[in-house]
């Protein structure tokens, strides 16, 4: 009957997930932060990453002889869910917490695991994303970042640009032309960790919108690396880039950039028409976060649900514009970064960041071309 | 697939499969047997509605589990036959230990069909023989039946306390017309899959085009983040909240689904061989059935400005 591969089962919430869920609230509620919108990518704190690492909410889901926690990827799932949702700031150590850990743990060296990954779970080792760059974006297969053999180990020579956090980051994993372009454009693209500062790696930021820093332009300068921070495989860089984007798509994140707006809104005696619009976004939003779920259940199971993860970012990322439409309508104010009104402050934010929300970890034009092709017409 | 669905999508995607479901015992699954039904959970029954929703099958399916899970529920015996749910403002009088019923109701779903109409109203619930009431036909969009009924006084054949009323006769429903519309809007996007890798224009068959291809990829989002979202309420059928954003969600979504599969289809769609129109007329009647997405999100809307923390009303306990 079903022709389309399209069918998720929901996702059910490991037992205990209440009581992990009450106790990361409770963290939030006597924990001081500042709250914001798009916290993942804007709001990095050092100081607060390292509490979560201390409460043993960093690295869940790495296993334990790597000082991770060895937790389900579904019990991850409601603490990033609680953090993300009260606008908690996660950014610092979002994507080694999220991606490069898992990377490492599936692809890394017993020594790469080793210096990394307890690093990661204690919230002091964070990870920026050498992947975009100037001339490559949608088109990652197109990297001329290279990667030249320098006695045991390589140097790199090329630009890394959107690179968030790399200012702060402790190590960027960069992706890198290993071997010249064949007419398999996949192959021949290996990973490099490179260890940050160093003197041949420049940072200097590129600022956003609102004129903030989070991202960066990152040139490698011939920078050595030594063999031993080879990630994976040389010439197997493209598989496990993709391996990696599957832990960036469809996660909570991709729904709750701003739910600080929803939970402004609602703090503010919603009058009728500000209610219906309330209720719309929490059907919609409730739904979305079954989705998100089911992913997550798949995943955990050890599925690769492509198609469905491309899915419901295109639509929960569109959501979360949806979010700021309603609070634009229903805020009665106007945005204002500076403002001491908390609604107004991270309306702004949401505007000034909102570009990003459909363009980051994947355009949703090329998120739906992975749709179409699971669909079977492309 | 399992053989539930097997069976039912065998069933449903024939001629006239109201007597083979009823045969089947199919058209009572999720009721228990001590009651006079079939057996089986919630996700037995949403599996077999989801089938019928999925072939776009004129059938009293979903009325009837419905109006058999309340009788069932206020443990009268459910009989066979094409039931139907309606509750309202009811004048229910006892007398000679029976109960006279009178009310007017707007349109019931099948009632011109139906065996028995289960009423709800001031704590009972009641079956009574539609032969005895007034019906005034119309239909849906789609054609199916929604008739006015008038009770002028009739005997129920069997009454009992029962503590589902109006709101959750509105609940259930609504959860009914959630899974049937996530069956349609699968064969929505199946339809569209397939006809835009068949037709061709320009030598090539449309789905090649880029736009097409990010139009169906929109269907297939909107149709899979239904499905399971509605999969999630129909496994917490009592949840209030979980029933209203599935079907708030679902109904949102049907539009976009409709739009987009005749848009695919071209004007071919629209023709009365073709079954994407049995499928969107019923797309464009379920969602504004028990409420559309306008209702459940002022439901919704209520309750979260009424409750203490947003978000833990999304995630609840």
């Amino acid at each position: 009957m079903v022709a389309t591969p399209t069918v998720l089962e929901p996702g059910a919430l490991p037992p205990g997930a209440a009581e992990l869920r009450s106790r990361v609230r409770e963290f939030l509620a006597e924990t001081p932060f500042t709250a914001r919108c798009d916290s993942w990518l804007t709001g990095a704190d050092p100081a607060f990453s390292r509490r979560l690492g201390e409460r043993g909410w960093l690295g869940m889901t790495l296993p334990e002889r790597y000082g991770g926690h060895g937790r389900s990827p579904l019990e991850r799932f409601v603490v990033i869910e609680e953090l993300l949702a009260a606008g908690a700031p996660v950014g610092a150590h979002w994507i080694a917490d999220r991606q490069t850990g898992p990377s490492v743990l599936a692809n890394g060296t017993e020594e790469q695991k080793e210096r990394f990954l307890p690093a990661i779970a204690r919230g002091e080792c964070f990870f920026a994303i050498g992947m975009s760059e100037p001339d490559s974006g949608s088109d990652l297969a197109s990297v001329r970042t290279r990667a030249k053999r320098d006695g045991d180990g390589w140097r790199l020579h090329g630009t890394k640009v959107w690179t968030s956090g790399a200012h702060i980051a402790h190590a960027i994993l960069v992706l890198a032309r290993s071997a010249p372009r064949s007419d398999d454009r996949h192959a021949g693209l290996s990973q490099f960790i490179v260890a940050l500062p160093d003197e041949r790696v420049t940072i200097r930021p590129i600022r956003g919108l609102a004129s903030e820093h989070h991202f960066n332009e990152v040139v490698l300068d011939g920078v050595f690396v030594p063999g031993s921070m080879v990630l994976g495989r040389i010439g197997d860089g493209w598989r496990q880039v993709t391996a990696e984007l599957a832990y960036e798509r469809s996660g909570p994140e991709r729904l709750l950039s701003t739910f600080m707006l929803v939970r402004l809104l609602h703090g503010r005696a919603p009058d009728a028409a500000a209610r219906r619009a309330l209720g719309g976004l929490t059907a919609r939003l409730w739904s979305l976060r079954q989705a998100s779920l089911a992913v997550a259940g798949a995943l955990a199971r050890g599925d690769t649900p492509e198609l469905p993860a491309a899915l419901v970012k295109d639509l929960g990322t569109r959501f979360e514009r949806e979010v700021v439409e309603a609070a634009r309508a229903h805020a009665g104010v106007e945005p204002d970064l500076g403002s001491p009104d908390p609604l107004a402050r991270a309306l702004a934010e949401s505007v000034v960041q909102a570009p990003g929300f459909t363009l980051r970890g994947g355009t949703n034009e090329i998120l739906r071309g992975i749709v179409a092709r699971g669909l079977g017409v492309r | 697939m399992g053989l539930l669905e097997e069976t039912a999508n065998d069933i449903l995607s024939g001629d006239d499969p109201w007597p083979a479901l009823e045969e089947s015992g199919l058209a009572l699954v999720g009721v228990p047997e001590e009651a006079g039904g079939s057996g089986g959970d919630p996700a037995d029954a949403a599996a077999v509605l989801r089938a019928a929703g999925y072939h776009a099958a004129a059938v009293p399916l979903a009325e009837t589990l419905l109006a058999g899970g309340l009788l069932a529920g206020a443990g009268l015996r459910v009989p066979q036959g094409v039931l139907t749910a309606v509750s309202g403002e009811v004048e229910a009088v006892e007398d000679r230990g029976g109960w006279t019923l009178t009310g007017t109701f707007r349109r019931v779903p099948w009632a011109r069909s139906a065996r028995g109409l289960v009423v709800l109203g001031n704590g009972l619930a009641a079956i009574v023989d539609p032969a005895h009431a007034r019906i005034r036909e119309g239909a849906n969009v789609a054609g199916e039946p929604r008739d006015d009924v008038v009770l002028p006084g009739v005997r129920a054949e069997a009454a009992a306390p029962c503590t589902a009323d109006a709101a959750e006769l509105r609940r259930r429903g609504a959860l009914a017309r959630a899974v049937q519309l996530t069956g349609a809007m699968r064969r929505a996007l199946d339809l569209a899959v397939r006809y835009a890798g068949e037709r061709e224009q320009f030598g090539r068959p449309v789905g090649r085009f880029q736009a097409v291809q990010q139009m169906l990829a929109e269907l297939a989002g909107e149709a899979t983040v239904a499905d399971v979202a509605v999969r999630a309420a129909v496994r917490a059928p009592g949840d209030p909240v979980a029933v209203a954003a599935a079907k708030a969600n679902a109904s949102r979504a049907a539009g976009t689904v409709a739009a987009i599969a005749h848009q695919v289809h071209g004007a071919l769609g629209v023709t009365e061989e073709h079954v994407l129109r049995r499928v969107t007329l019923r797309l464009w009647s379920w969602r504004d059935e028990y409420g559309n997405e306008t209702a459940w999100a002022d439901d919704l809307g209520a309750a979260i400005a009424g409750a203490p923390d947003p978000w833990a009303f999304i995630t609840g306990p």
